[in-house]
């Protein structure tokens, strides 16, 4: 069903595009910020760097509290493939490392780094990478990945991810769509710095080796499309699309099936349609990177609304709070009803919790609408089954159904009517003559649906744990019983030799000894029904563990000793058995303790400090990694190592 | 005349009869058998506030007969969803046996933690670590919120903190934003 | 500071349930016009009765349901049901036909459902039903179009009928349905059904003075009046043209396949097309939301097959027209039609069922 290159260029060279199903037309309104250039914003008093602004995990910090930093400078590291690490967005003093709240519909408090901007703007080194054909693609893409370049359209997907396709690509999609009403920062973008621009697509051309190029524009913005036009005029297989203004044109699938007519399939990638897509904000952004060695610090957002005084578009540093970005450009309360701002444009646009909230790599638009502007619907009514909402689903979804099925909880059938297919675009809730938020009710859906199989999930591991347990413990009752049996049959078969002589009757005596030890050592630790054997080498691993703790404290001046002397309980710890073991562990702990007791406790105040110095999870996770080395008193050196640190 | 009218009747009727009969064997659905599906109801957090060692238990037991309104930890959906599959009316939530609650898991006061072993032996699902005289504690993770640790704690070092609420578990309630002590107008 | 919180799209098309009911209202007066030229002063009497019975009705069952009265009568659902009723009735039945046939509408169809869409057959026809097969006589007793009658009625006189049975001058409907000729008039579906039954070709029973050609004097107007209303609803996007398109094609098609096997018993497309309710049916009455089908392929098979049933039972049941049986029959079909024709989602290679 994938339309043939050969027909795909054929209709891109008569602009005869293809159509997504449905779509609505909602009042532009850009013309409010689009004529302004973008301007320069004063630096913010505070700045609050969201330690995860993209899609995948977060990086670890590298700075503490306390610390200057230089603009420029990574604040996160990159240890994972789906981190992408933040950067100081300007020069100053880190001040608080905590969660703040988040730029994300819930307002979660999320960590972030609080930083203090010393005014100066001094800037790091910076390492640009000019020659960058000559360079392998490897160390492009570090480079991206570096600089903390994630989408900067909407989902905010690590690029360094996106640039490295396992597939081959013949579309190259720069998407300077902008399909949502009021937001102007790419148009602008688009306007002021087509050539740059161009020189991240170029990049991206070198990296992803696509067959063509397509630079897709709303036909609302002449402008834009003229700049790029004359930008890529040199280069044949970039081609600028003009693209008729519906939304939602620029969503991912969308803008596919309009300039190929391919489809994403469900739970595809484009890559799997052999396309990528970009937008035309991350390109700018990925030859900042490239030709300057700039990393991600700052982006434009729209500022817009009538409830502003003067609409414009501004480069924001990314962490600065919204309320800085609103006195900038004139905020008026008294024209609104009930304060609310919205983050991101009117059909997909989040309410901020607090002005606090930061901007971060998403961040498009601030849309803070008057009173009659975007008037909050009244209480829904019935909904009449008029349809409508199925006529503009760009997803060609049922949204009725699923409304019926998300607002009763019957999810299985929602789920049945491809609830997850929805692109939350809210085309349907924006004509339901209803006025029923449905957009709201599928959102509720699928968060329940999530939570219920995380559950779901959970309850299956418990039972899988609980059932293991049960088993063991019932496994360590029969070796119990087995063994009592085996040590009963001794005595046994010793009372019966009883009469044979002298010589047996040592014999007896001494089986009976046995017998009698072996039970008693049954006797002492029935009541604790763990395996003795695992418990032992954990007291064992904790007699280590102690030892080489006093060790590496006392500067290793008695070092070979103690080793030798703990080295050997281990071996008798294992080897014998289990009440053996226990008075050995006892005296092995001892020992260290009563040496070096006060070293000990240093150690002890270390661990207590640690909190303070790094975050609290990551030391908590560490916790539980030494916590989970020494319960499984395996690779006893590695365990002492990493222990102790 | 009612000689054939009670035979033709008669031969219906045993035709019927095996067309049934055959069809009850030849298009048997087959199913879980009952414990297994109550069990897969039940929320496996293995507390024992049902009055029964575990899920599985009580499963039996609520195959056997028993109040299908004993479980807390499950609530209100927990019942609704057994009331449905036994075939009953839904109860309010035995009282005697607790009442719901948020979700909590356990976290153990490290500082305070003397190493006892005690909650490890007393959890049913192994999501304790640690060892005798070392620092225990709780794999977030592996958690149902069960309580069964606290009792045993000679320290009371252990509390059930309720799980905090992420970005990823936030279900859209606009009233009710984890960030939020705003006073919000619901609008939807 | 206090922020509001609200969920996305913030932005919503002001045109909300009363707007698509007022715009369908409005695109009904263009007929409801021609029906007054044709048929006399009759259908606003009727109009005035059934839309404040309606109301009055839907207002009652809205307090007993402890509902807010002024959001739900604002949603104009009622005024449409009613407007839809009265313009079916024939427009000098008597004033207690037309009470309990909006109180059937509204209370039983619509309300007793569960209100405004949950109801699972259109009120209006499902009242129009009931009432013909409760007063078949007084469902019956359609008028000569006014151009041709002997008694053309006033309003007075409209109401005086409706209300006694008799105009002012004393004139009871029997005698007003008899034209100049002496000729008792029915509608011309019903003329025709009944010359065919007694042995006359299709040709010959269009002898009637009732006919203009094929088509029923007067009824020609009508239909293309609610044509122009119906297409100014499409131009406006309050429906679709899935319904009505199909529907008039499966009535043409249907009726052109017998009247190709037997033009002499059966009649023309033409003739099915342009009498009786087929072209308000097809554009005010299937189109009904609620009670429809809603995915688009859905909505082409609901329309064809109500087209088709229109015409089967128009030949071959007992009564002349048959756009109510028509659709409320395929109303109880919607659920399965829908099941069957979702469309496919994007990126899904075709529905997996």
């Amino acid at each position: 069903m994938n339309t043939l290159y050969e027909a795909v260029i054929e209709r891109l060279d008569q602009n005869n595009l293809w159509q997504f199903p449905g779509g609505v037309h909602p009042p532009g309104q850009k013309e409010r910020s689009n004529t302004q250039p973008i301007q320069r914003m004063s630096i913010p008093e505070v700045l609050y760097v969201p330690v995860k602004q993209h899609t995948g995990v977060e990086g670890d910090i590298i700075v503490t509290v306390g610390e200057s930093v230089l603009k420029g400078q990574p604040l996160t590291r990159s240890s994972l493939p789906f981190a992408v690490p933040v950067h100081a967005p300007t020069s100053g003093k880190i001040t608080e490392i905590t969660p703040q709240p988040s730029a994300h519909p819930s307002g979660v408090p999320e960590m972030a780094i609080t930083l203090v901007p010393d005014g100066n703007d001094t800037c790091a080194m910076l390492k640009p990478l000019s020659q960058y054909q000559q360079l392998p693609k490897s160390t492009v893409i570090e480079a991206i990945c570096d600089a903390g370049i994630s989408g900067l359209g909407g989902a905010g997907f690590p690029t360094h991810i996106k640039v490295s396709p396992t597939k081959p690509i013949d579309f190259l999609i720069i998407n300077g769509i902008e399909c949502e009403p009021y937001i102007s920062s790419d148009d602008r973008l688009m306007r002021e710095h087509a050539w740059q621009i161009r020189q991240g697509i170029d990049v991206l051309n070198y990296l992803i080796e696509p067959k063509c190029i397509i630079v897709a524009v709303e036909d609302n913005k002449p402008q834009a499309i003229e700049a790029l036009t004359i930008a890529c005029q040199d280069s044949e297989h970039y081609r600028v699309v003009s693209v008729p203004t519906v939304y939602p044109a620029g969503g991912e699938k969308q803008l596919v099936q309009v300039l190929t007519g391919r489809e994403i399939p469900r739970k595809g990638l484009p890559a799997d349609v052999g396309c990528v897509m970009f937008n035309v904000g991350t390109c700018y952004a990925i030859a900042d990177a490239i030709f300057s060695g700039k990393p991600l610090t700052e982006r434009v957002v729209t500022i817009t609304g009538s409830a502003i005084e003067e609409p414009q578009n501004v480069w924001a540093m990314l962490g600065t709070p919204v309320l800085h970005l609103l006195t900038h450009a004139g905020y008026l309360p008294h024209k609104q009803q009930e304060q609310h701002v919205i983050m991101g444009g009117p059909m997909m646009g989040f309410t901020v919790t607090r002005l606090t909230v930061p901007v971060v790599k998403i961040t498009n638009c601030l849309l803070v609408p008057a009173k009659n502007e975007l008037p909050a619907p009244e209480d829904e009514r019935a909904c009449i089954r008029c349809g409508f909402c199925a006529d503009v689903c760009p997803a060609t979804l049922l949204p009725q159904q699923l409304y019926w099925y998300s607002k009763s909880k019957e999810y299985d059938n929602a789920e049945e009517y491809n609830l997850f297919d929805c692109i939350e675009c809210g085309a349907c809730a924006y004509v339901c003559p209803s006025e029923i938020p449905l957009v709201h009710y599928y959102r509720k859906a699928k968060a329940d649906i999530r939570n219920l199989r995380d559950e779901k999930d959970k309850s299956d591991k418990a039972k899988a744990r609980f059932e293991a347990r049960k088993a063991r413990l019932l496994a360590e009752k029969e070796a119990r019983e087995e063994k009592h049996r085996l040590a009963a049959q001794a005595r046994k078969q010793a009372m019966e030799k009883s009469d044979s002589g002298a010589k047996d009757k040592i014999a007896a005596a001494l089986a009976r000894a046995k017998a009698k030890k072996s039970q008693s050592t049954e006797n002492s630790e029935s009541p604790q029904s763990t395996a003795q054997e695992k418990k032992a080498q954990v007291q064992a691993a904790v007699a280590r563990a102690k030892a080489k703790k006093a060790q590496t404290a006392q500067n290793e001046t008695t070092s070979a000793d103690k080793k030798a002397q703990v080295q050997a309980a281990v071996v008798r710890a294992k080897a014998k058995k289990a009440q053996t073991a226990q008075n050995e562990t006892t005296s092995a702990d001892k020992k260290p303790d009563a040496d070096t007791a006060s070293n000990n406790k240093t150690s002890g105040t270390q661990v207590q400090d640690q909190p303070e110095m790094s975050d609290a999870e990551r030391q908590k996770r560490e916790k539980i990694a030494q916590a989970i080395a020494r319960a499984k008193a395996r690779k006893l050196n590695q365990q002492n190592s990493s222990g102790d640190s | 005349m009612l000689f054939y009218a009670l035979l033709s009747i008669g031969a219906l009727a045993l035709l019927f009869g095996a067309i049934l009969g055959y069809s009850a064997i030849r298009f048997r659905v087959e199913s879980d058998p009952l414990v297994e599906q109550i069990d897969s109801i039940l929320p496996q957090t293995q507390c024992g506030q049902c009055g029964y060692p575990g899920c599985k238990p009580y499963a039996e037991a609520i195959a056997n007969g028993d109040d299908i309104n004993k479980c807390p930890p499950g609530g209100e959906a927990t019942i609704k969803q057994l009331a449905e599959l036994m075939g009953v009316e839904p109860k309010p939530l035995d009282a005697a046996h607790g009442v719901e609650d948020v979700k909590k898991v356990a976290f153990i006061r490290e500082d305070e933690c003397i190493g006892c072993t005690k909650c490890i032996q007393a959890c049913p699902v192994d999501a304790i670590l640690g060892a005798a005289k070392q620092m225990h504690t709780v794999i977030v993770d592996e958690c149902t919120g069960c309580d069964l640790c606290v009792e045993p704690c000679p320290v009371d070092c252990i509390d059930m903190v309720p799980l905090e609420p992420t970005a990823q578990s936030w279900k859209w309630d606009l009233n009710n934003t984890p960030a939020g002590d705003i006073p919000i107008k619901m609008v939807s | 500071m206090k922020l509001s919180l609200r969920s996305s799209p913030h932005q919503h098309v002001r045109r909300d349930t009363g707007a698509v009911m007022r715009l369908v209202c409005y695109a009904a007066l263009p007929g409801i016009a021609a029906q007054v030229v044709f048929f006399g002063w009759g259908v606003i009497v009727q109009l005035i009765l059934a839309i404040t019975t309606a109301i009055l009705a839907e207002a009652a069952v809205l307090l007993l349901r402890k509902k807010s009265l002024e959001r739900t009568l604002s949603d104009y659902s009622a005024l449409l049901t009613a407007l839809l009723l009265a313009i079916s009735i024939p427009p000098l039945a008597p004033w207690w036909v037309i009470v309990i046939g909006s109180v059937f509408a509204i209370v039983v169809v619509k309300q007793l459902y569960g209100g405004l869409g949950y109801n699972m057959f259109n009120p209006a026809m499902a009242a129009y039903i009931m009432l013909l097969i409760s007063f078949p006589v007084q469902m019956t007793q359609w008028l000569p179009p006014q151009s041709i009658a002997e008694n053309s009625a006033s309003i007075i006189d409209a109401a005086s009928v409706v209300f006694t049975g008799f105009t002012l001058e004393g004139y009871s409907i029997a005698q007003l349905q008899v034209n100049a000729d002496g000729v008792t008039m029915a509608t011309p579906l019903d003329s025709v059904k009944t010359a065919l039954l007694s042995g006359q070709t299709y040709s010959e029973s269009l002898n009637s003075p009732m006919f203009n050609g094929a088509a029923g004097k007067g009824w020609l107007w009508v239909s293309i009046a609610y044509l122009v209303g119906g297409l100014a609803l499409i131009k406006l996007r309050v429906i679709s043209w899935h319904i009505p398109g199909s529907l008039l094609l499966a009535v043409a098609a249907t009726s052109l396949m017998f009247y190709a096997v037997s033009p002499d018993n059966f009649a023309s497309p033409y003739f099915h097309l342009v009498n009786g309710s087929a072209i308000i049916g097809a554009f005010f009455i299937a189109t009904d939301p609620v009670s429809a089908s809603t995915t688009p392929r859905g909505r082409m098979v609901f329309g064809a097959l109500i087209g088709f049933w229109i015409v089967i039972i128009r030949l071959f049941g007992n009564y002349p027209d048959a756009v109510a049986f028509a659709v409320v029959i395929m109303n109880m079909a919607v659920p399965l039609i829908d099941y069957y024709t979702q469309p496919r989602t994007y990126g899904h290679s075709r529905r997996s069922r």
